[in-house]
């Protein structure tokens, strides 16, 4: 230990790990790339600020709320908007702003949930599908097939019907709708590395298969797979929405961007378009950020930018 | 040679390239004149700027790059300054290229021959009633036979030197006046650059055209080029004829590169510059590690030493043959089934096998290697050698046959279950491309230090860190490079990572899988001279695969020369390689370019 930090005093953390030493290696030269990369693309920065945004109303959200969001009061129901009701009234009376930042946790958390589900299960059947290739291939292959055979959103609509609508079999079904683009995506990576130098180099080096997709094939598909995540996370926000719009998801009162877009559709054409507008505009803007924001992970991801 | 007006003048050019870190000179004032009927050679190493020069005579270099200052002017015509559509019309018609990779330059899914009436057409060089004749003219004048049977193929039905001479009818279509040649016989087996190489300098003495050969093989240029332009870091060096600068090289890195080019009736030591003093360009040097002994010999003491002294030459009789054999393969056979009847495995083993031997890959060998002997493999492409190695390092399955290793049937166990085998410490390697083969997202220790925490009993950090940097430091990389990763590495240090970690675990046999093919050729002279320290230092045996005979000569003992999956021709080094016994051999000696003043 002490010797290397006498090689090398400018690391200020002892190298225990040459792992742990790595990632310190690396942080910085990260950052530095993403400061490039959205300093090269405004868009991204947009994004990325918009995201923030996002995060902050989801973690604040009954903070930030000028009303409380299931308070109804039946004077105040249809107002349009105002200087005291920004987004105006719905229906019951409710402020509209306060159910749009209120919506945000539970939409965010149905995609993080969803997202990270799928990532996980996906991404690791697809690398060894990829991988190995064989009969871990075909069942993956045939798994993916089953589930493309349906219409994505029906299946959803299937799902959810079946197990019930709970929060948690949102997140399901979700999930599962996505499963194909993720495990897509890991097989392709992984299946192009599979006979890398690096990889026969691993096996030289005593390394057992399992463990070199773990140490060698994952982190190498990660970055594609974080840029996937970014991509879905939208879809994820909308699959949710649409399955509340239509009487599937999240029940009402509870405020959900989907239900609110629903609520408020009758009343569109007797000219009250604020009950649809906003919670529209959110959901709209939410899944603009983080598809703008893949497009600028891929940038920050990809090598080819690297120098 | 060169006439009054020459075809092409390029004056002081500068081109800049727009980086993340500023801008980037990749090109500073250079002079370069191509005169009518001229073959001028354009050498230089990866990042000399020689290919860059030739994108801007054609004006096809990345939206990054633009040319800064000078004038490039073609036949009257300035370059630099004319209209897209101008260029458009010189190039193809005017100046053709031809590029590195012909299976790229192709388009795969559209017939040769098709590929040919495209350029003839858009050219206005045939019309639509003649374009195939002219079309299969074009394929026979590069010497393909049956041209009009060819017509009807694909790219991926023709091997690689098929592809480069339907690279060279395409761009000889139109009749240039000029054509660019950059490194086209890279990645081609001797025989088949020498036959390439010839119908280019053929075809376009015969039309009277000018042609710039841009290559890193200095044999190469002086065997084909009138003129030669030496570049380094994007200046011209040295222009001078080609007899003249390989039998007197003015410029000290002219000197430099000629030094370092393997050929014949010198030895490893002399590919070195003189200069003890100026480092190599990879930042390290052999000598270096002469210091680094007394660690790793110590530790290194239960391994056997043999007599291979450091100051040997490998063309001297081989050392220690005697005893028990290190390796011994006997019948090794390797076949791959054609078609995929056996699903995915089969397909995964078809698409390795070379399409003109679909079934036996290695058609049943047998040599041996003796305790610190370095043994070459040598062949063509798709003549079984990697196969071979393959085989023997335990990553790919034997058909029939056996490989014995220290006595223990190797062979029989199975290459899935031979990573974890104690056995596999004792075999190691080195790849060919030292790129390909680190981990991009580890750094060189982790890469290093892969082995030893898997095979080598070190887990812990500070042990783990020593024995990183002990192993750096013998195979002549800076410790402070270790925490860099493969993208911030050069191409000779990436290679020295790849060599620490082969012999981290000491191991008895290396097979070295072409360790240099990819780099250039003054890095290659300091990696083959730190390949035959290490050998004699740690008491390895080498198994190297190599399909340049050159550098063969110069590491290896014994030579095994192979053709279509059998050995031809097997014996020391210097009788192979001075008194081959087989036409095979003859003639791949034969092709082997030679500066004219060596030959």
């Amino acid at each position: 230990m002490t010797e290397a930090v006498r090689i090398d005093p400018v690391e200020v953390a002892p190298a225990a790990m040459p792992g742990a030493r790595a990632a310190a290696a690396s942080q910085p030269s990260v950052l530095r790339h993403a400061v490039y990369v959205i300093g090269q693309n405004p868009v991204t920065g947009l994004a990325f600020g918009l995201f923030l945004l996002i995060v902050l109303c989801a973690i604040f959200g009954p903070l930030i709320a000028p009303y409380d969001p299931l308070a109804s009061d039946t004077d105040a129901a249809y107002q349009a908007p105002s200087a005291a009701h920004w987004f105006g009234t719905d229906q019951l009376g409710r402020d509209i702003l306060s159910r749009v930042i209120a919506a945000t946790r539970l939409d965010l958390t149905i995609a993080v949930f969803s997202v990270a589900l799928v990532f996980l299960l996906g991404g690791v059947s697809g690398v060894m599908a990829g991988f190995f290739g064989g009969w871990t291939d075909r069942i993956v292959g045939r798994l993916i097939d089953t589930i493309m055979a349906f219409p994505l959103f029906v299946l959803a609509m299937g799902i959810v019907a079946a197990l019930g609508n709970t929060v948690t079999n949102i997140v399901l079904a979700t999930a599962i709708v996505n499963f194909p683009l993720y495990a897509r995506v890991a097989r392709a990576e992984a299946n192009v590395r599979r006979d890398a130098g690096f990889v026969q180099a691993a096996r030289l080096c005593g390394n057992g298969e399992l463990r070199i997709v773990l140490t060698q094939i994952l982190p190498n598909v990660m970055p594609i797979m974080v840029v996937q995540m970014s991509l879905t996370m939208g879809y994820a926000i909308l699959n949710a929405a649409g399955l509340s719009f239509i009487g599937l998801g999240v029940r009402p009162p509870t405020p959900e961007w989907g239900i609110m877009v629903a609520e408020g559709a009758a009343d569109m054409v007797s000219g009250k378009w604020w009950i649809a507008f906003f919670p529209g505009g959110a959901l709209m803007l939410a899944v603009f950020c983080f598809n703008l924001l893949g497009d600028g992970l891929r940038d920050i991801v990809d090598p080819q930018r690297r120098t | 040679m060169t006439s009054d007006v020459p075809l092409l003048a390029v004056r002081d050019l500068t081109i800049e390239f727009a980086t993340r870190r500023g801008t980037v000179r990749a090109v500073q004032h250079v002079d370069v004149t191509v005169g009518k009927g001229e073959t001028l050679g354009i050498v230089g190493e990866s990042g000399s700027g020689k290919s860059v020069t030739s994108y801007a005579v054609m004006r096809i270099l990345d939206r990054a790059g633009q040319i800064a200052g000078g004038s490039i002017r073609f036949g009257g015509i300035d370059v630099g300054a004319a209209s897209e559509r101008e260029v458009r019309d010189l190039r193809g018609r005017e100046i053709s290229m031809i590029f590195q990779n012909p299976r790229a330059a192709l388009n795969p899914i559209r017939k040769v021959g098709k590929q040919i009436e495209d350029v003839l057409l858009q050219h206005v060089q045939a019309t639509r009633s003649d374009v195939k004749d002219k079309a299969v003219e074009a394929l026979r004048r590069v010497h393909i036979a049956n041209p009009e049977e060819r017509y009807h193929a694909y790219p991926f039905e023709l091997s690689g030197g098929m592809c480069q001479r339907v690279v060279i009818a395409l761009a000889l279509a139109c009749r240039p006046q000029l054509l660019i040649a950059d490194e086209p016989t890279t990645g081609l087996d001797v025989t088949t650059q020498k036959a390439v190489m010839d119908l280019v300098v053929d075809l376009t003495r015969a039309r009277g055209m000018s042609t710039i050969l841009i290559t890193h093989d200095l044999g190469l240029a002086a065997a084909y080029c009138d003129r030669v332009v030496v570049m380094e870091k994007g200046r011209v060096v040295e222009t001078a004829p080609s007899r003249q600068i390989f039998a007197a090289p003015a410029h000290p890195y002219t000197r430099k590169l000629m030094k370092a080019t393997p050929r014949l009736g010198i030895g490893l030591r002399d590919l070195l510059p003189d200069e003890h003093s100026s480092p190599p360009p990879t930042g390290g040097r052999s000598a270096a590690l002469r210091t680094s002994g007394d660690n790793g010999s110590a530790a290194a003491a239960e391994i056997p030493r043999y007599p291979t002294a450091d100051d040997l030459r490998s063309s001297d009789p081989p050392p220690a043959g005697e005893g028990k054999p290190l390796l011994i393969v006997e019948n090794l056979v390797k076949e791959y089934p054609r078609n995929a009847l056996k699903g995915s495995l089969a397909k995964f083993f078809g698409r390795k096998a070379e399409e003109e031997k679909p079934f036996r890959a290695v058609g049943g060998i047998s040599f041996t290697i003796a305790r610190g002997e370095s043994v070459g493999l040598v062949g063509e492409s798709g003549c079984g050698k990697s196969t071979t190695s393959m085989m023997v390092m335990r990553l790919i399955d034997k058909t029939t046959g056996k490989i014995a290793f220290d006595g223990a049937d190797i062979g029989a166990i199975a290459a899935k279950q031979f990573a974890t085998h104690p056995m596999r410490k004792r075999i190691q390697m080195v790849f060919q491309d030292p790129t390909d083969s680190l981990n991009p997202r580890f750094t060189a220790s982790r890469a290093i230090a892969d082995p030893l925490m898997r095979l080598g009993g070190i887990k812990h950090g500070a042990a783990l860190r020593a024995r990183c940097e002990e192993l750096a430091t013998q195979v002549g990389l800076p410790v402070a490079l270790l925490d860099r990763f493969p993208h911030q590495l050069s191409g000779g240090q990436k290679a020295r990572v790849g060599i620490a970690r082969a012999i981290a675990l000491r191991p008895e046999l290396i097979v070295l899988d072409e360790p240099t093919a990819a780099l250039d050729v003054s890095v290659q002279a300091v990696v083959l001279n730190l390949l035959q320290d290490l050998k004699a230092e740690l008491g390895m045996s080498y198994l190297f695969v190599s399909h340049d005979l050159n550098v063969v000569r110069l590491l290896c003992d014994r030579v095994i020369v192979m053709q279509a999956g059998e050995i031809v021709e097997h014996g020391s080094s210097d009788d192979v390689l001075s008194a081959p016994k087989t036409d095979y051999v003859r003639e791949l000696l034969a092709a082997i370019p030679h500066p004219a003043g060596t030959a």
